[in-house]
């Protein structure tokens, strides 16, 4: 592990907001297991657990909390200089702190949806969820990573994407799927195990070719935002 | 020998201009960057370690631009005034985290070195929220120092430091300057530019105002008659004789001797021994009294 990823997850894990990770995917589970040991039929409460919870909620704001933690808040206490002050190559920064970000989000979301979708289906369905999850948690990672950088309100900014681009236009202008990771999740664990509980909206290419440009695109840019990084003087 | 150019920089804010049209040069040694609160010193130190783009010109180290080239870390250490440290790390681990992303061969020892350079070694596994501030200050500077730099930039490193911790502090950079070290280091409080460093670089209201040895700036400014207080065997009879000099322009007896004021500081001081040789007085003091920083930097507020 590199030394900045070694800042940065403890960074992440000493902060109390890391607390803020349990509650969702305890949730998750908590439902799924309820509708399971009460005999719920699968097909009522599969689809609104696993994709109105699991995948429109607990991967994206899991996803938020850990993404806009790993920069975010070293922007806003300052500590940023310490990492940046080193001759390491923006790059290897950003990796480092997309790799904590994405292996804290995929654990904390996909071992959740794995359970209920093992509890709503079988073992198949839970990993082909636990798939599109892990892959969902890099492409929001990316995304909240860069806005970390573009905006000092990155938290407002990506619940404004998760609640307002793809919770409410996601469902009444299809032409925003395109631009919807939660579309691209769905449709790569309907395809990895196909499932009543899942319905695809957009296809499997433009999952994979969006989800690309999603991480690459956001990755890209934030390289180059952290080699313009400025500090703004106190009290110059 | 590393040095750190300016060369006609300029930063604005939209319609304020914070830094207009600096240029000057580091060379090995401390320098004392002064100014009041609200002049640009802080902006001009984060164009030099490259947080900050100048709107205009050009900020080097040795000829390589600062702006968006992270390898000029391997020769620089910033102290930024903001205090910002990962509180739930040891200093320790804080700079052994430096070294090892300066990507230093040994960076135990290097750690050991640090911590030994600010005094930090008997606190040095105690979580770092745990300090008080002038432990934290050390600590920064001791990561900041780890890869010992050719050039360090330090942002008002007094604060919060009490008086043991500021000599000590003083003294390392004495002595990092004496080993052909570039050190710039900012304040407001003259008393710490005086006493670390003779040679400054004032800036006011963004522009810089003098740079410089500050005695040898005082030396310049021939409009302001050079005040001296002189002691001697006769204080009347000299005082006589000094007002017939062209150089002086007028003297002030008091119990403790006189005060002269001279308008040409090289004519006076050559004049004052014959005068008193002629005479047959004998001079027991002569001090410039209007060489502290103090009175250099009031005269270039006021100009």
């Amino acid at each position: 592990m590199s030394t900045v990823a070694w800042i940065t997850a403890r960074g992440l894990f000493g902060r109390r907001r890391a607390l803020l990770l349990l509650p969702l995917p305890l949730l998750l589970v908590g439902l799924a297991t309820l509708c399971r040991a009460y005999d719920v039929r699968p097909s009522d409460w599969g689809s609104p657990v696993i994709v109105g919870l699991g995948l429109a909620v607990v991967l994206p704001v899991v996803s938020l909390i850990v993404g806009t933690g790993v920069l975010g808040s070293e922007i806003d206490d300052g500590t940023i200089v310490h990492i940046l002050t080193k001759p390491l190559p923006r790059r290897d920064i950003i990796l480092a702190k997309l790799g904590v970000a994405v292996v804290v989000s995929a654990l904390t979301s996909a071992v959740p949806l794995f359970i209920a979708g093992l509890l709503a289906e079988s073992a198949r369905t839970g990993a082909a969820l636990a798939v599109a999850a892990t892959v969902g948690a890099l492409a929001y990672s990316a995304l909240f990573l860069l806005l970390s950088l573009l905006t000092r309100r990155p938290v407002l900014l990506g619940l404004v994407y998760i609640l307002v681009w793809e919770g409410l236009l996601g469902q009444f202008v299809s032409g925003t799927r395109v631009l919807s990771i939660q579309q691209y999740v769905i449709t790569l664990a309907d395809k990895i195990s196909p499932t009543g509980l899942l319905e695809s909206k957009v296809s499997l290419t433009v999952s994979i070719v969006m989800g690309a440009i999603f991480v690459v695109g956001c990755g890209l840019a934030s390289i180059d935002r952290l080699r313009s990084f400025s500090m703004a003087g106190e009290t110059s | 020998m590393t040095t750190v150019d300016l060369q006609n920089v300029s930063r604005w804010y939209g319609n304020v201009v914070a830094v207009n049209d600096i240029s000057m040069s580091l060379a090995p040694g401390v320098t004392g960057l002064l100014g009041p609160n609200g002049a640009g010193k802080t902006t001009v130190l984060h164009m030099m370690a490259g947080f900050l783009a100048p709107s205009r010109g050009e900020v080097t180290i040795d000829g390589t631009p600062t702006w968006r080239n992270p390898a000029v870390y391997r020769q620089l250490g910033l102290v930024a005034e903001r205090e910002a440290v990962h509180g739930f790390l040891t200093a320790r681990e804080f700079i052994m985290a430096s070294a090892k992303m300066q990507k230093l061969p040994d960076p135990k020892a290097a750690t050991d070195w640090a911590l030994e350079m600010v005094e930090m070694a008997a606190a040095a596994d105690r979580r770092i929220e745990t300090y008080s501030k002038g432990m934290r200050q050390r600590t920064r500077v001791a990561a900041a120092l780890v890869h010992n730099p050719q050039v360090l930039l330090l942002d008002e490193p007094f604060n919060g430091m009490d008086p043991r911790q500021r000599m000590h502090m003083m003294a390392l950079l004495h002595d990092l300057g004496d080993r052909g070290h570039t050190i710039l280091f900012s304040s407001h409080i003259l008393e710490e530019v005086e006493q670390v460093s003779g040679t400054v670089q004032v800036i006011v209201a963004g522009r810089l105002a003098a740079s410089g040895d500050y005695r040898r700036i005082r030396r310049l400014m021939t409009n302001r008659p050079h005040v001296f207080a002189v002691q001697s065997s006769d204080d009347r009879r000299l005082a006589v004789a000094l007002i017939a000099e062209k150089s002086v322009s007028g003297v002030e007896i008091d119990g403790t001797g006189m005060t002269v004021r001279a308008s040409d500081y090289g004519s006076f001081t050559r004049a004052l021994p014959r005068i008193a040789l002629d005479s047959g007085i004998r001079l027991r003091k002569l001090i410039p009294s209007d060489e502290s920083l103090e009175s250099v930097f009031s005269y270039l507020l006021e100009a």
